[in-house]
């Protein structure tokens, strides 16, 4: 079959239908005889729990994961997908949930392989051409020649969409693609693609858990619950309390944690003068001072790539300051593993898969990293007990409630949500801290997990720890900061509290003006 | 004599010279390692394809008396040995420093076993390419009969900078090489890209056996690589991954090797043993300059040494 190059392929969208799909890992059921249907030019969404399979259903139509029983019908016809290949040949594309991009290559060169029709010998000079003409009518411009693994998690997923559109897909899954945008970027990507939706081009099937994006851009929706199929509708006739109810099975009560006010403690964390470089040797946090106390929720702001994952990668000991200083309670602190141990410090940083965990190790391993040296784990200074491990773990996975099979499962075998509850409940669970710094913590979670994680916050808050809070959401800043910084170019250049602030003049000072 | 009247500048005609006949294998051996590694996995084993590569041309020279049909056969024995390497690998739990380790073990031990009865006869060598005829003096012509493989090596390693460059292979072994999962998501079947790239890899370190055996120095011993195999690891460090380096790395190395023979040509032969360990000491010293805890090498592949 000859496929013409995706510029020429004609704009339709797919109507793309499973039946009774089950997908198995081992005994697990991952999905249970789901069936859902997408009809052409709509924009469906998918919501479900962490954990509630949603991410496998879509890897299986993407040939990512090969469905154990039922049918994939595309356009009438029954087809088998068996590799992501197979589904860019039928203009299926995907924004998956952990990123894609291959972090040694630039832009240009993912995009460029992205293609399923490249040919064999690449003229570069063509090929930029192309992506030149490509990048004047994307609705986001990043720069070609930046290898994606120096990109911030924001502008990773901005490539990953970007692929997307260079691609033309006439079906587009995307797993919680907005998670690390700001609300702004968040409606305009999402409105951009709806556009497209309407202007009859392509369907949409997209994971969220927002409702908020649910309301805005989606027809119908159809709802998961522990691999099983929860509900269906149409999101004019629904009220987000009847998709909450079948997300979780039945009424629930929220349970939001008010802070309480509080006298300013004794400073806890202290930066002075902080520099630090990004990978490429460029300069990337620029002389940041910033002092916060005990009892206290410090938010910063900013769009992603302004410094803030340099600036929480020096806090966490993965990367050299270049000048300045940190102190914590006063004394130095280099974030070596005996002084977090002193001091307390905690972490719960961006991207926790890759820097908070090792995949291959088991949840009860991964959970124990900052306890297995120690006793109870720890015997005689060198022997590690496994039961103990165990136990520990299992402790914490029931109290943070991570949705795993097992304590012995690998942690890249959990759902993006689960994942970072369990670093959480590594970080969080012995109630030690008294410092936690943590960024972007609610990337991916369900609205249940977000209200939990909000509520952990503000209680180690109000327990009197000293919170850095680094979040590209700036709802969640405003609910959770006491005061507010925006980072810009690697600076902090404006300071408000959420009482005072003004959307206008932090989006403002966000956009480096 | 003329060395003497040339003087130091023998010495240093000697160590060019050397270079490339030295680095020729070095040179085809690490770009097999450069295109192995490249593709997320690591090839110890090269040492054992060097030397089946070595002893099946000299065989096979010696049998057919066409030397170029030596060569190949020095490359089909090193893609079978590669398939071995690669199918082993591409198993669950397979650490593949380990394989590589029973590979290299494996490769010798038949080239040893296999190659016996081809200790003593003399086989049809490679014809030399004399770029040298325009100099009367002797060492200089001597110095510029350069191997075929030297400049098929030399051409494959700018083939092998554009193929990962601006070819679509390229590009898919370099992103299985660095996030599996990524290829995968593109569609790209990551065991069969590095069958491929092991397999293509482990030829090429075959063909720098037949450089041994059939041009410098020659003749086929067992000790006929003396680890330049394994070196050819820490020289793709070196290098970056990138194999036009490749190409300046395996000078040197081999450039190193001809210091002791060189020196010892003009008569000084202080410290012979010493200069004839020079390759090995430049590898430790590539590998502490190279170690650093500060930043991850830049070229290296993200994946390599990962048991994904
Ligand atoms: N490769 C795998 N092997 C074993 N189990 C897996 C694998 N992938 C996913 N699972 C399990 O399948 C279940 C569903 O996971 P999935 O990633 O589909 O959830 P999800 O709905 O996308 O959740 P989230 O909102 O957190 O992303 C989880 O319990 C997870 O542990
Ligand atoms: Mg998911």
């Amino acid at each position: 079959m000859l496929i013409p190059p995706p510029a020429e392929r004609p704009l339709q969208p797919l109507p793309l239908e499973l039946v009774k799909l089950t997908k198995r890992f081992g005994a697990f059921v991952a999905n249970d005889q789901i069936s859902l249907k997408v009809p052409p030019g709509t924009f469906h969404a998918l919501l479900g729990e962490n954990g509630a399979g949603k991410s496998t259903l879509v890897k299986c139509i993407m040939g990512y994961h090969q469905a154990d029983e039922g049918d994939l019908v595309i356009d009438g016809h029954s087809r088998e997908i068996r590799s992501p290949y197979d589904a860019y040949q039928f203009g299926i594309g995907m924004v998956y949930q952990h990123f894609t991009l291959v972090p040694a290559m630039t832009v240009a060169e993912n995009l460029v392989l992205s293609r399923p029709n490249t040919p064999g010998i690449i003229r570069w000079k063509e090929e930029r051409e192309h992506l030149r003409e490509f990048m004047k009518t994307a609705p986001f411009q990043v720069d070609l020649d930046t290898p994606a693994g120096q990109l911030a998690a924001g502008q990773k997923q901005k490539v990953e969409i970007l692929k997307q559109l260079y691609l033309n897909s006439r079906f587009l899954i995307l797993d919680e693609p907005t998670s690390v945008l700001t609300p702004a970027e968040a409606d305009e990507v999402l409105g951009l693609i709806r556009d497209k939706v309407k202007a009859g081009h392509l369907s949409v099937l997209l994971i969220t858990h927002k409702f908020r994006e649910v309301f805005a851009f989606c027809d119908e929706i159809t709802v998961l619950r522990r691999g099983k199929f929860a509900g269906a509708g149409k999101v004019a006739d629904l009220r987000a309390d009847d998709m909450a109810a079948m997300m979780m099975g039945g009424q629930r009560e929220a349970r939001v944690v008010r802070k309480l006010p509080r006298e300013r403690g004794p400073a806890a964390l202290e930066l002075k003068g902080l520099c630090a470089n990004q990978d490429n040797g460029l300069p990337a946090v620029n002389q940041v001072n910033l002092t916060i106390h005990e009892g206290e929720v410090v938010g910063i702001a900013g769009v992603s790539g302004n410094g803030q994952r340099e600036l929480v990668e020096v806090l966490a000991g993965q990367r050299p300051a270049t000048g300045g200083t940190v102190q914590v309670h006063g004394q130095a602190y280099s974030a070596t593993r005996a002084e977090a141990f002193q001091h307390k410090v905690f972490l719960l940083p961006e991207e926790p898969l890759r820097n908070a965990c090792v995949p291959g190790m088991t949840v009860a391993e991964n959970i124990a990293f900052r306890s297995f040296d120690r006793p109870p784990i720890g015997r005689a200074g060198c022997f590690v007990s496994r039961p103990a491990i165990r136990k520990f773990a299992q402790e914490l996975i029931t109290r943070f409630s991570v949705k795993t099979r097992s304590t012995e499962t690998p942690i890249g075998d959990l759902s993006g949500g689960n994942v970072q509850r369990a670093v959480l409940a590594r970080e969080l669970g012995p109630g030690t801290a008294q410092v936690l710094i943590t960024a972007n913590p609610c990337f991916g979670l369900d609205f249940a997990a977000v209200e939990s994680i909000h509520s952990q916050i503000t209680e180690a808050r109000n327990r009197g720890v000293a919170v850095l809070l680094v979040s590209e959401d700036l709802d969640e800043l405003l609910a959770l900061a006491d005061r507010l910084l925006v980072i810009s170019h690697g600076e902090l250049v404006y300071e408000t509290t959420p009482a005072q602030a003004e959307i206008n003049t932090i989006g403002h000072h966000m956009a480096g003006h | 004599m003329i060395t003497e009247s040339i003087g130091g500048w023998g010495v240093v005609i000697g160590i060019l010279a050397g270079a490339v006949r030295g680095g020729t294998p070095f040179l085809l051996v690490s770009l097999g390692e450069c295109l192995t590694e490249k593709s997320g996995k690591i090839n110890l084993g090269l040492e054992g394809v060097l030397l089946i590569g070595a002893m099946s041309a000299y065989a096979v020279s010696y049998q057919t008396g066409s030397p170029w049909v030596g060569v190949a056969a020095a490359g089909i024995a090193g893609a079978i040995l590669g398939a071995i390497h690669a199918f082993l690998v591409s198993r669950p739990k397979v650490n593949d420093i380990a394989a590589g380790i029973a590979m290299l073990i494996f490769g010798s031990g038949c080239a040893f076993f296999l190659g016996k009865p081809y200790i003593q006869p003399s086989a049809p060598q490679l014809p030399a390419i004399a770029l040298g005829g325009w100099s009367s003096i002797p060492q200089v012509e001597a110095a510029l009969k350069i191997s075929p493989l030297f400049f098929f090596g030399v051409a494959a390693a700018f083939l092998l900078q554009a193929f990962f460059r601006s070819t679509r292979w390229g590009m898919q072994v370099r992103a299985v090489g660095d996030s599996p999962a990524a290829a995968q998501a593109l569609g790209i079947s990551v065991p069969r890209t590095r069958f491929a790239a092991i397999v293509t890899g482990s030829a090429l370190g075959g063909m720098g056996g037949a450089h041994l055996s059939l041009f410098y120095p020659g003749a086929w011993t067992e000790a006929i690589s003396s680890g330049q195999g394994l070196m050819a690891v820490a020289l793709v460090i070196f290098a970056r991954w990138n194999p036009v380096k490749c190409l300046w790395a395996s000078l040197l190395f081999g450039g190193a090797q001809a210091v002791g023979p060189s020196l010892q040509a003009v008569g000084i032969s202080t410290g012979y043993y010493l200069w004839n360990a020079s390759p090995y000491i430049l590898t430790l010293g590539v590998m502490i300059l190279t170690c650093s805890p500060k930043r991850t090498l830049i070229g290296a592949p993200g994946a390599l040494g990962s048991s994904s």
